[in-house]
């Protein structure tokens, strides 16, 4: 078996729990977010945003905020170079920005930078820009009839049925079997409509920037990103630069949750220091962040499933319809493939519809497409588990996906761990807990691809033996933490003797951003490749120092021993010792690991929830939550359990109170934490995580991702335990106080 | 723009600064003092990320104007920890995995310290509404509640 495939082991350290090694300064302050760096000379940016959600710029006057004193720069799109760009980087030129039309309320028009945060918010009141209102249309649904307003003409690919609005730019489709004969076999067939609407990943700290362009070219970019290797190569392509010119150093970054994968204000950044002269702060403000960076999509869905009267799935039918906001590029794609995964269907279809509207561009919001999709369809299992007196894990059970089983998007699974969270719901006391009056209990299932992508790691041996790690993804939530775990493991030496620092792009190979669940898998895999590496040059240099073949040498506890009784007998030689002698038998000793990795396993969830109704206000109270999630091998427990609650929580908010609410002019009414109310603590309950180890054999210790699949089960497990709680079958998130008052009153 | 001459105390030195009269307490921290522990998340008081005490109250700094500072005491982030010996609630907060990305911890250090001062042994409940001002996006609040509930038994054991 090649050495980067999943074998069996006992550790030291991974599995462990040891305090993260940026802990220090993140309780006390000193840890660097995006917007707490400052320059020499620095000026402040502030950006113009449209009020409307659709409209044609017609004329931009910025003279009288130009005169005013201590204003540096005033930019428009006029001052960005008119490159030949493929239609995705234009229209992330053209979010950044506005061209002719903005695009929805908060599209960027003009931004300043002066000499003060006060001045720059006052040279924004003196830019008078002209507007053409125009038609608009924020629903999905209604953005796809034939005579919707159009948001860009002739974006459409060949995939598109024809009859639709032009703004529907994109269909996928996903399948096997024929669900038609399938649902023949049925013992009953349910089919419902669902919507989900428009949430943020609500991070809490702001897009935030500092930019510097110098007169030769060379940039650097101070950026609270997910990731830095991205922003510098959309911005270089852009701004028309070089990337190599262009440093980006990712801050501390205070949250993403996939709305930091993508592009928003950095090129206007770039832009008004390349215009100035000077470094440039430009952060968001929350109204800025809601309104202007991506939500996740909305969504409109139709499942059809057919089930025999002891469970059997015979059939399953889905069309996703998500809109991606101003641009095309939504995920539905991925709720047709993710939407069914959970199940072995021997009959299964599903289609994707990407539908632009005036909204801000949709972004990647952790399982981009799968909370959605999984919503839906564990709905329908749910309604037919009760219309069919089934036991609902029972019949997750019979129908569960396992090694060998045909996924509904295609590929055939090796071995993975659906089975084991079911079971393990199964066994725990939540399952048979009590429940009151207006208590319902729901459970559901959720997937996530997860992703390997492109990785770079650096192990540098240093002279005192100790070991600093270079890695390129931003730490979002203890990655530090891992790769270290697993640096020292693979190793043999203890914790302390490592040091993981988050590179700049100049001082690493290129890496993926942080998304796909990707960082433990792929960053883990490349820096255990990177300590091996680093191991076959000690093992060289401790043989030449006896005089033996490199062959004849192993590693065993952090020290270069001899391998058998026939290759002499020495003392081991341990990292320092080593270390101490790499001058004279070669010089400096480095591993490294360079590599797209594949082998990312797929991962399952199990959620259960219990809630209670108060069928008088339509409020809910989330009573008791568990999560049964498949982690591969959890490396650092604590901070796996950490990404199951995150998960758990963030998908709460989105059953039951976050949705963006649009005025009849299509203006966001709710661009703030007040308005927009994400879960605070006294909304939840202690978060139960119960962790299940299936190793992922693609990775040498077993690693899964964990951090999406988790947000998956929660929209479903909610809708399931508050329809049987209130006793009426819920189908529009959220699931806000009125909306459940109405339909506990209608019954 | 005339500048506002304010003298305040901050983590029980004496300091003074220049400021404009519609600077915030928080930008003033932050852009002027160079104390940026103190998080903005929101700027209108709903997320707690800039949360100081203010004479004793917990306070969201965003929603305090400078000038206000006068003649008062703030206790930031900053001044948590004693050189370099950590407050008990910074050192569960690391030893029980009380922090994802960490952007909101400050503040909720600050809250929370602010709680065990008043209330020496809250309930779980008293510790969720109490901290129900302080937004946290990652952990889902059961490692941060635990925490809080966990140095309140340990500073209790050891009065």
């Amino acid at each position: 078996m090649p050495k980067d495939e999943y074998q069996s082991r006992a550790f030291n350290i991974v599995g462990t729990r040891p305090i993260r090694p940026d802990g220090i300064d993140k309780v006390t302050g000193k840890a660097r977010y995006g917007a707490d760096m400052t320059a020499p000379g620095m000026l402040w940016g502030a950006i113009l945003r449209s009020p409307h959600a659709h409209a044609r710029i017609k004329s931009i006057d910025t003279s009288e905020a130009e005169a005013m004193k201590g204003v540096k720069a005033v930019i428009t799109r006029a001052d960005f170079p008119k490159l030949d760009l493929d239609p995705g980087m234009a229209d992330i030129l053209d979010n950044s920005m506005a061209g002719e039309k903005a695009l929805y309320d908060g599209h960027a028009v003009a931004a300043v930078a002066a000499s003060s945060k006060s001045l720059a918010y006052a040279a924004l009141d003196a830019i008078k820009v002209e507007y053409e209102v125009l038609p608009h249309v924020v629903d999905v649904d209604l953005a796809m009839k034939p005579d919707a307003p159009v948001i860009h003409a002739a974006r459409q690919d060949e995939t598109v049925p024809e009859g639709l609005s032009e703004n529907v730019t994109s269909r996928s489709q996903y399948g096997h079997g024929d669900p038609e004969e399938g649902f023949k076999k049925a013992d009953l067939v349910i089919e419902r409509h669902f919507t989900t609407a428009a949430t943020h990943q609500g991070y809490i700290e702001p897009n935030a920037c500092l930019a510097q362009m110098g007169a030769d070219g060379q940039g650097d970019l101070f950026v609270c990103t997910q990731g830095h290797y991205m922003v510098r190569d959309t911005c270089a392509e852009i701004l028309g630069l070089e990337a190599g010119k262009l440093r980006v150093t990712a801050s501390e970054i205070g949250g993403g949750f996939g709305g930091k994968t993508h592009i928003w204000m950095e090129p206007v950044a770039l832009m008004l220091s390349m215009k100035s002269g000077k470094p440039v702060k430009l952060v968001l403000t929350r109204d800025e962040v809601f309104r202007a960076t991506g939500p996740t999509s909305s969504s409109s869905t139709d499942i059809k499933i057919g089930m025999t009267k002891d469970g059997k799935i015979t059939a399953a039918t889905g069309t996703f319809r998500l809109q991606s906001g101003a641009y095309p590029g939504a995920t539905a794609f991925l709720s047709a493939m993710c939407g069914f995964a959970p199940y072995d269907l021997e009959h299964v279809r599903t289609e994707g519809l990407e539908v632009m509207t005036n909204r801000p561009k949709a972004a990647a919001y952790r399982a981009p497409g799968s909370p959605m999709a999984a919503y839906a369809v564990e709905s329908v299992i749910d309604e037919l588990c009760q219309k069919l007196d089934l036991d609902p894990l029972e019949t997750r059970l019979k129908n569960a996906a396992r090694e060998g089983t045909k996924s509904a998007y295609g590929p055939t699974y090796p071995a993975i761990g659906l089975e084991a969270t079911l079971k393990a719901a199964q066994e725990h006391p939540h399952w048979t807990a009590p429940l009151g009056e207006n208590q319902g209990r729901g459970v559901a299932c959720g997937f996530w691809f997860n992703f390997g992508g492109n990785t770079s790691v650096n192990l540098m041996v240093n002279p005192d033996g100790t070991v600093s790690l270079s890695e390129g993804n931003p730490d979002i939530g203890g990655s530090r933490a891992s790769m270290s775990m697993m640096a020292a493991e693979e190793l043999g030496i203890p914790l302390d003797q490592v040091r993981c620092v988050i590179s700049d792009t100049g001082s690493l190979g290129l890496n993926d951003v942080t998304d796909g669940s990707r960082v433990t898998f792929a960053v883990g895999l490349a820096t255990i490749k990177a300590a091996r590496h680093a191991i076959e040059i000690m093992k060289t240099r401790a043989a030449m120092k006896w005089g033996i073949e490199p062959e004849a040498v192993d590693w065993v506890d952090g020290a270069a021993v001899p391998a058998g009784p026939n290759a002499g007998k020495f003392p081991p030689m341990s990292i320092k010792e080593i270390a101490a002698i790499a001058a004279n038998t070669g010089g400096p000793i480095a591993g490294h690991c360079e590599a797209n990795a594949e082998g990312a396993g797929v991962s399952f969830a199990t959620h259960m929830v219990d809630t209670e109704v108060d069928p008088e206000t339509g409020a809910v109270k989330v009573l008791r939550y568990t999560v049964f999630q498949d982690a591969g091998k959890a490396i650092h427990p604590d901070y796996v359990e950490g990404q199951f609650q995150g998960g758990a929580a963030q998908g709460i908010g989105w059953a039951l109170n976050e949705e963006y609410i649009h005025d009849e002019d299509g203006r966001l009414l709710n661009a703030g934490f007040l308005d927009y109310r994400i879960p605070v603590a006294s909304d939840l309950p202690m978060i139960e995580p119960v962790i299940l180890e299936i190793p992922n054999p693609g990775h040498p210790y077993g690693v899964r991702g964990v951090g999406e699949t988790s947000i998956v089960p929660p929209l479903a497990a909610i809708a399931n335990s508050v329809s049987r709680g209130a006793g009426v079958r819920l189908t529009s998130l959220p699931m806000s106080p009125p909306k459940i008052r109405a339909a506990v009153k209608a019954g | 723009m005339s500048r506002i001459h304010v003298t305040t105390t901050i983590n029980g030195e004496e300091t003074d600064f220049l400021c404009e009269p519609q600077q915030t307490l928080l930008d003033v921290l932050r852009d002027d003092l160079d104390m940026t522990g103190s998080k903005e998340g929101c700027g209108s008081g709903d997320c707690g990320a800039c949360s100081v005490i203010l004479d004793g109250r917990l306070v969201c700094s965003c929603l305090v104007l400078a000038p206000e500072a006068e003649g008062r005491s703030v206790e930031t982030i900053e001044g948590m920890a004693e050189g370099d010996k950590l407050h008990p609630l910074q050192q569960k907060f690391l030893e029980m995995a009380a922090l994802q990305c960490g952007v909101c911890t400050p503040g909720i250090l600050v809250a929370a310290k602010n709680l065990l001062e008043r209330n020496p042994d809250p309930t779980e409940e008293e510790v969720r509404y109490w901290l129900a001002g302080n937004l946290c996006r990652c952990t889902g609040y059961d490692k941060i509640i635990r925490a809080v509930m966990e140095t309140a038994a340990d500073l209790r054991g050891a009065a």
